[in-house]
């Protein structure tokens, strides 16, 4: 029984890497992600253009526009002079946020009194401007604090501010073991979804079928390769996370290539389960595409899950790669040990279950 | 000699494709029902805005000094406060996610603050394994702190307070709703699914089936051959773009301020780029499984990355903002943004017309090179 599973093991890794287009298609796109994504998926706000329209020029006013210059998230400071230059900045997005400094605002801070900056945002990008927002309040309290402060000679309390797991606030910290989870999801759901369908295309399910080989056998044969590759794809992603990026690997990589083994059946069991409902690789590739583009995107990677609606965070629950995340970030960044993990491994335990039933039920309904 | 388009045999080719496309209920669903779903899970799934945060509160001081604090922290609409009695036990909660931060006021706080030369410090913990929320946890803790430092002040009668309040005013969404913006980019990437996704199937499959000797040994000329894969798709394509559109409006009550003449055009043209680029692909690997594997990389992955649907661009590093300008959806994803939200701006939609212009006649003149070298 092992050699002919092993012999199927075999076949489909030679169908997988028979040409170097194919072996080309499954590595090359892993280097370029790692290239540029951990750049570019940030939520960060940085090299923006703040942009200030100052009725006031008194000296409160513009030391406070000195220091919103030389915060990292503006690297630009663009001086208005009119409501109508206020307007075109916005609209032609020239500017992320403008402050407008009302006439009297140095008088009125010089009397102890409290005026108001107006910040007009761009609603179009309305998270980075709440993240830009945010910064600016970050420098105006600080400001008001050492104010406060110099009255008083000495400061009266501090804040001491840790992050941890994360103490420089990196966010390729965040990216990279997320991007070990995501990358592997599209391989592994690809080649088990379109494994079968190909040989359905091509007729040579059939001769499977009546080879000695069982529903179960075969199933074991498609997910196999897809595991190895997947496990590949992570362990380049790993390295370079470690060795490039320079990110501790903090936890036990036992734990690690132990949870992806159960996370790739869970995945398995959602591509052979897509694989025996279609017949043709376009509705597999479809279906494997419905499946992998939600699954990304409720993972938490891009949104919090605690934003999302109760009833969605319900359903989301079948979503492995959302387990997968917390695992990889748990023992990536926190090293997280064997019990901590459970509630996130044995969701997976579940899907798995589950979708790999499943699709074993739907070939032999087939078979029958 | 063939004429480079004849109208008659055309049509029996766009026939075909399209009996091919509405055979197959796959494409039905890609077209129409998969749009609408992942409108939803966009509307609904993905919200950045910054709802309250839930920190941990450790009050190893239970003077009234430091209730005081306590009690802004309580106050501040953005963060949910869980009290504990030890550190270590936040820290467990910290490590597991349960909290996202933790304040500690420690043992002689009070007494610290009373005597004038000392400075009582307070310790703040975030959890930087989600640095968006860190910041949030940073920035919340840090308001709770100075307003507790003023009303200290104010109190005493010290000195006079000196305050300075900004508020904030988001044009074109004043609530600042992240559904907003989201949706008019998700709809970009559903275009892109659309487009790409599906012509990076159609010339390969022809390859594996044996079925594009058959066509190449036709009197089909070039052109005919690619306009056949173009057209239906393209039809398919603008029919789904308007159900996005419409589904966003009606069910989903995102203000849709431009025309639909401009949505009209600006959409054509983002469509004739990622059929391009689907078709270019499809032409070149003629092999279904690579050329979806590929149009997953070079189509989905960029747009949901690099267009700066999710992610500002502004905030990536030169070289790769400069690869931003290469990628279709990026255009796209401004040209809609801008659409549903401030209406017909026309520097920005002229801009991304002429740049889509640019990438559809690049990717389909490639497809056309590389289709006739393989005739011949």
């Amino acid at each position: 029984m092992f050699s002919r599973i092993l012999t199927l093991i075999i076949k489909e890794l030679q169908t997988l890497l028979r040409d170097r287009q194919s072996r080309t298609i499954l590595i090359v796109p892993v280097f370029l992600q790692l290239a540029l994504f951990p750049f570019a998926a940030t939520l960060e706000v940085k090299n923006n253009t703040l942009a200030v329209y100052n009725e006031d020029n008194g000296r409160e006013s513009t030391e406070l526009m000195q220091r919103f210059s030389q915060a990292q998230a503006f690297t630009e400071l663009l001086t208005l002079h009119s409501e109508a230059e206020v307007r075109r900045a916005i609209d032609n997005q020239q500017a992320l946020i403008v402050l407008r400094f009302p006439p009297d605002f140095s008088r009125e801070v010089a009397a102890g009194r409290t005026p108001k900056i107006q910040a007009i945002l761009d609603g179009r990008r309305s998270n980075s401007g709440q993240i830009a927002f945010s910064y600016v309040q970050q420098i105006i309290n600080a400001y008001t604090v050492e104010r406060l402060a110099s009255l008083q000679k000495t400061a009266l309390s501090t804040l001491v501010v840790r992050y941890w797991f994360n103490p420089n606030l990196d966010y390729t910290w965040h990216i990279l073991p997320s991007l070990i989870a995501i990358i592997t999801t599209i391989s592994a759901l690809i080649i088990t979804a379109l494994s079968v369908a190909r040989e359905r295309e091509q007729g040579t399910f059939d001769q499977l079928l009546v080879s000695p080989l069982t529903p179960g056998m075969i199933m074991v044969g498609k997910t196999v390769p897809a595991m190895l590759v997947a496990m590949v794809q992570g362990t380049i992603i790993l390295l370079a996370a470690v060795f490039v990026y320079r990110i501790p690997f903090e936890g036990s990589l036992l734990l690690l290539y132990g949870s992806m083994v159960f996370y790739i059946l869970a995945l398995a069991g959602f591509g052979l389960l897509i694989s025996s409902i279609c017949a043709t690789q376009q509705q597999a590739f479809l279906g494997a595409f419905s499946f992998v583009m939600p699954a990304i995107l409720l993972s938490g990677y891009a949104s919090p899950i605690d934003n999302m609606p109760v009833w969605l965070q319900y359903l989301d629950w079948a979503n492995p790669l959302r387990h997968f995340v917390v695992i990889v970030k748990g023992i990536f960044l926190k090293d997280i040990g064997l019990v901590a993990l459970l509630p996130n491994v044995l969701p997976l335990l579940v899907i798995s279950i589950v979708t790999l039933g499943a699709a074993d039920w739907m070939f032999r309904r087939r078979l029958g | 000699m063939n004429a480079p388009v004849s109208i008659r045999r055309l049509r029996a080719l766009c026939r075909k494709e399209t009996w091919q496309i509405l055979r197959d209920p796959s494409s039905n669903l890609i077209a129409f029902v998969l749009p609408v779903v992942m409108l939803l899970i966009f509307g609904y799934g993905i919200n950045l805005d910054s709802t309250a945060v839930n920190i941990g509160l450790v009050l190893e001081d239970q003077s009234p000094e430091a209730r005081r604090f306590a009690d802004n922290l309580y106050g501040s609409p953005y963060l949910n406060v869980v009290t504990s009695q030890t550190r270590a036990e936040m820290e467990q909660a910290l490590t597991a996610g349960r909290v996202r931060g933790f304040v500690v006021v420690p043992m002689d706080f009070a007494e610290k603050l009373k005597r004038p030369s000392d400075t009582a410090p307070l310790l703040v913990v975030a959890d930087g394994s989600e640095p968006n929320t860190a910041s949030f946890v940073q920035n919340y803790v840090s308001g709770a702190w100075s307003s507790w430092l003023q009303q200290r002040a104010s109190e005493r009668g010290e000195t006079p307070a000196p305050s300075i309040s900004i508020e904030p005013r988001f044009w074109f969404n004043p609530a600042a709703e992240s559904r907003n913006y989201l949706i008019p980019g998700s709809i970009t990437i559903i275009m892109t699914v659309i487009g790409a996704l599906l012509t990076s199937l159609v010339v390969a499959r022809e390859w594996e089936r044996g079925t594009m000797e058959a066509l190449l040994a036709s009197p089909v000329t070039r052109t005919e051959l690619l306009l056949s894969k173009l057209l239906p798709y393209y039809a398919l394509g603008i029919v789904s773009l308007f159900l996005c559109v419409g589904v966003a409006v009606f069910i989903m009550q995102v203000p849709f301020r431009g025309s639909l003449l401009a949505l009209w055009g600006i959409g054509s043209l983002f469509l004739a780029s990622s059929l391009g680029l689907g078709l270019l692909l499809s032409t070149v690997l003629r092999n279904q499984f690579d050329a979806a594997q590929a149009a997953l990389n070079a189509a989905f992955l960029p747009a949901m990355m690099l267009s700066g649907f999710l992610f500002e661009i502004r905030t990536m590093p030169a070289i790769i903002q400069g690869i931003t300008y290469l990628i279709p959806a990026r255009y796209f994803v401004t040209a809609m943004q801008t659409l549903f939200q401030a209406g017909n701006v026309a520097p920005i939609l002229l801009n991304s017309g002429m740049f889509l212009v640019f990438a559809g006649s690049f990717f389909i003149g490639l497809t056309a090179l590389k289709t006739r070298r393989r005739l011949e």
